[in-house]
């Protein structure tokens, strides 16, 4: 509770204790009773009187501190006095509990997001020197104590240590690194001390990036969102209008209709009139949501992607690294004319400048440093392979629609991988074979998004059928395309989204660079987020941080509930608004039922908005 | 382009909302976004015409919370 908080709540507790002395206390002066309910009334309501008033001046009419002004005012002038007070100061109560609820709602994802690194410790000419992370360019190498968080992402160049990632990746167990290997920022170095060399800017690293994608997300509104900013837009005119009508047109129609009681009953329309409790109720669902989805790895950019992922009905997959580890290891070799250690040398080469998971799997097979100065014309055939000038040689590296291209005869490779045929000079030298394994809980993955209602599996991968359809078989997925080429995926999954029902969506889930356009084409894009690449993840809608498959049905899961949370919010909200209503038109109700109604709706809808934040599975 | 600012002190959901449909309205915005929530204001709108419309917004937010203030995100 901030200051500003305790001042609220010190003035509502003083209006209190003078509005029971107000009633409690029997003078024989009625006068001395009615100043003491209108010193009660001033301290607890004096400013929101204050900004009604400031308000109208500036031609703004419509607002709570209006309506409230009124509803009091109006009751103290039938002479309800305690009435009038009393929701005056429940309704500042419920104003309390708001801000306190946001607030501490926006701090504990404030500290949820807490992963910003406050320091670089900075290798200067053998000094240390402790430095803004801003200032930390690419290859400067830098030192993490144990229990720092990584500032920058880096490369380990020294020393062994454990490490975090939970504040990354959701993932509790920490992980081992050592030299040559990739650090994430936000992730805390646990007891060794290590130094590495910086491979990103700031700017560019994982915690800003990651900071960026939560501070900016829900800057798309799901629908809920959108119906009660319209609801409230014209719900607030309307009940207004009412209780006017309600306090005039009785009297005047009816014989025998009292002013004062006809006035009474459209007050309680002006107590319930705003429409505070759905206005923030919903929001607060959400940004919940976003925070604890965060919590477990998953990040949403955006509250309308909660309503797409609870409405999926087509799931789409990309194979390498999504549903397999996109760890590749040489499994077999055949060489014809050079020695197997010549063949994937060359192969090896040619590849040294491509990220693809196959090639780094032939260099690490390789195993030894690559000059690439050796390399030249190094030229990338997306979906096809490589072609370059190893050593004065025309080598071409890639699967059989690159060896017809190149009209070189290649071998029917009938073995289980990806096969990886290499020309040298346009005469075919042999092939690799590669194999990939499939991740430990795909399987589980798609059985769970079965039971949570998926229709329809589906995996799109450039891999030859061999793979595809054995993989696809393991793991019990509806459908499978192979042979694709990036364009080919879009296309497919364009066929996809027109076989699917309108009003359920598709997600694709995938990680590679080629999956950026197919992400961006589906109604939800879901990147794997460690392994993957940054334009994917850019490209995405949802990010799952730890690569593993199990999260998306469990993202669905959490999804589900969010959506049901708001659902039953707006619904609440509503019906007790209209309930009140009508009570109060019928005269059957008085103004306490009606603030009750107003702010226990209130309290009772951030309540359960909370839950979005703890999901358990 | 886009501008993203954090606008300091909202405290109030549906003002959030009124701010959002009033700089949508402004000339030249394409996409205007007030997340209450976060306290983010993000606003899409033509290169030339941006200063303007902040200092539209400026005004509009004022207006509607006169204890909140625009800041650069």
């Amino acid at each position: 509770m901030n200051k500003n908080m305790r001042k609220r709540l010190i003035r509502i507790i003083a209006g209190i204790v003078l509005l029971l002395a107000a009633v409690l206390i029997d003078t024989t002066k009625d006068w001395i009773n009615i100043l003491l309910f209108l010193a009660s009334y001033l301290i607890v309501g004096g400013d929101i009187l204050l900004r009604a008033l400031k308000n109208i001046l500036r031609g703004k009419v419509f607002d709570e501190n209006f309506l409230m002004s009124i509803a009091t005012i109006g009751a103290m002038i039938i002479s309800e006095y305690a009435e009038g007070i009393a929701v005056m100061v429940l309704y500042q109560i419920g104003e309390l509990f708001q801000s306190y609820a946001v607030d501490k709602s926006r701090r504990s994802i404030g500290d949820l997001m807490d992963i910003r690194p406050d320091h670089a410790n900075l290798m200067k000419n053998g000094d240390i020197v402790k430095v803004d992370p801003d200032e930390v360019m690419v290859g400067d190498n830098i030192v993490i104590m144990p229990g720092d968080r990584i500032p920058l992402d880096a490369m380990v160049v020294e020393g062994m240590s454990m490490v975090d990632t939970s504040a990354i990746t959701g993932e509790s167990l920490p992980r081992d690194v050592g030299p040559g290997q990739e650090i994430l920022s936000g992730c805390i170095n646990v007891n060794g001390v290590i130094t590495a060399e910086v491979t990103k800017e700031y700017e560019e690293s994982t915690v800003s990036k990651i900071l960026d994608l939560v501070e900016n997300a829900s800057s798309k509104k799901s629908s809920s969102e959108q119906f009660i900013t319209k609801f409230a837009r014209y719900y607030t005119p309307l009940v207004v209008i009412l209780a006017v009508l309600l306090a005039v047109l009785p009297p005047l129609l009816i014989d025998g209709a009292s002013f004062d009681e006809w006035t009474y009953r459209a007050l309680s329309f002006l107590v319930v009139s705003c429409p505070c409790a759905l206005v923030i109720s919903i929001p607060l669902t959400f940004f919940s949501g976003i925070g604890g989805a965060s919590k477990r790895g998953v990040l949403v950019k955006g509250s309308n992607y909660f309503e797409a992922l609870a409405n999926v009905e087509t799931m789409v997959f990309d194979k390498t690294g999504t549903l397999t580890k996109g760890v590749f290891e040489v499994q077999e070799l055949k060489a014809y004319g050079i020695s197997k250690g010549e063949l994937i040398e060359l192969a090896a080469y040619a590849e040294s400048f491509s990220n693809h998971p196959i090639s780094k799997s032939i260099q690490k097979a390789y195993g030894r440093e690559i000059d690439q100065a050796n390399v030249s014309d190094v030229f990338e055939i997306a979906g096809h392979g490589i072609e370059a000038v190893v050593g004065g040689k025309k080598i071409t590296v890639g699967n059989t629609k690159l060896m017809k291209q190149k009209n070189i005869a290649y071998d029917e490779v009938d073995l289980v991988g990806t096969s990886v045929h290499v020309g040298i000079d346009g005469e075919y030298a042999g092939y690799i074979l590669i194999a990939d394994q499939v991740k430990e809980d795909s399987a589980q993955a798609i059985k769970s998004l079965k039971k949570s209602g998926i229709r329809k599996t589906v995996m799109l991968t450039g891999d030859n059928k061999k793979v595809g359809e054995k993989i696809a078989g393991d793991l019990l997925l509806d459908q499978v395309y192979t042979d694709l080429l990036p364009v080919d995926k879009v296309n497919r999954l364009e066929e996809l989204i027109l076989q699917s029902n309108e009003k359920k969506t598709l997600a694709y889930v995938g990680d590679g660079i080629n999956d950026a356009p197919v992400l961006a084409r589906a109604d939800v894009g879901i990147a794997m987020g460690g392994l993957g690449s940054d334009a994917a993840i850019e490209a995405a809608d949802v990010v799952i941080m730890t690569d593993e498959p199990s999260k998306i049905p469990l993202a669905i899961k959490m999804s589900k509930k969010i959506i049901s949370i708001a659902n039953q919010n707006i619904t609440f909200a509503i019906a007790v608004k209209i309930v009140i209503l009508i009570l109060s038109a019928l005269g059957i109700t008085n103004l306490w039922v009606a603030i009750f109604g107003d702010v226990g709706v209130t309290f009772i809808a951030i309540l359960n908005s909370f839950r979005a934040m703890n999901f358990k599975d | 382009m886009k501008k993203r600012f954090i606008i300091e002190g909202l405290d109030c959901a549906s003002c959030a909302s009124k701010m959002e449909v009033a700089i949508n309205k402004l000339d030249g915005v394409k996409e205007a976004s007030v997340n209450f929530m976060t306290q983010r204001l993000v606003i899409e709108a033509d290169e030339d015409k941006m200063s303007s419309i902040i200092e539209e917004a400026e005004k509009i937010i004022s207006r509607i919370e006169p204890y909140s203030k625009l800041k650069k995100a």
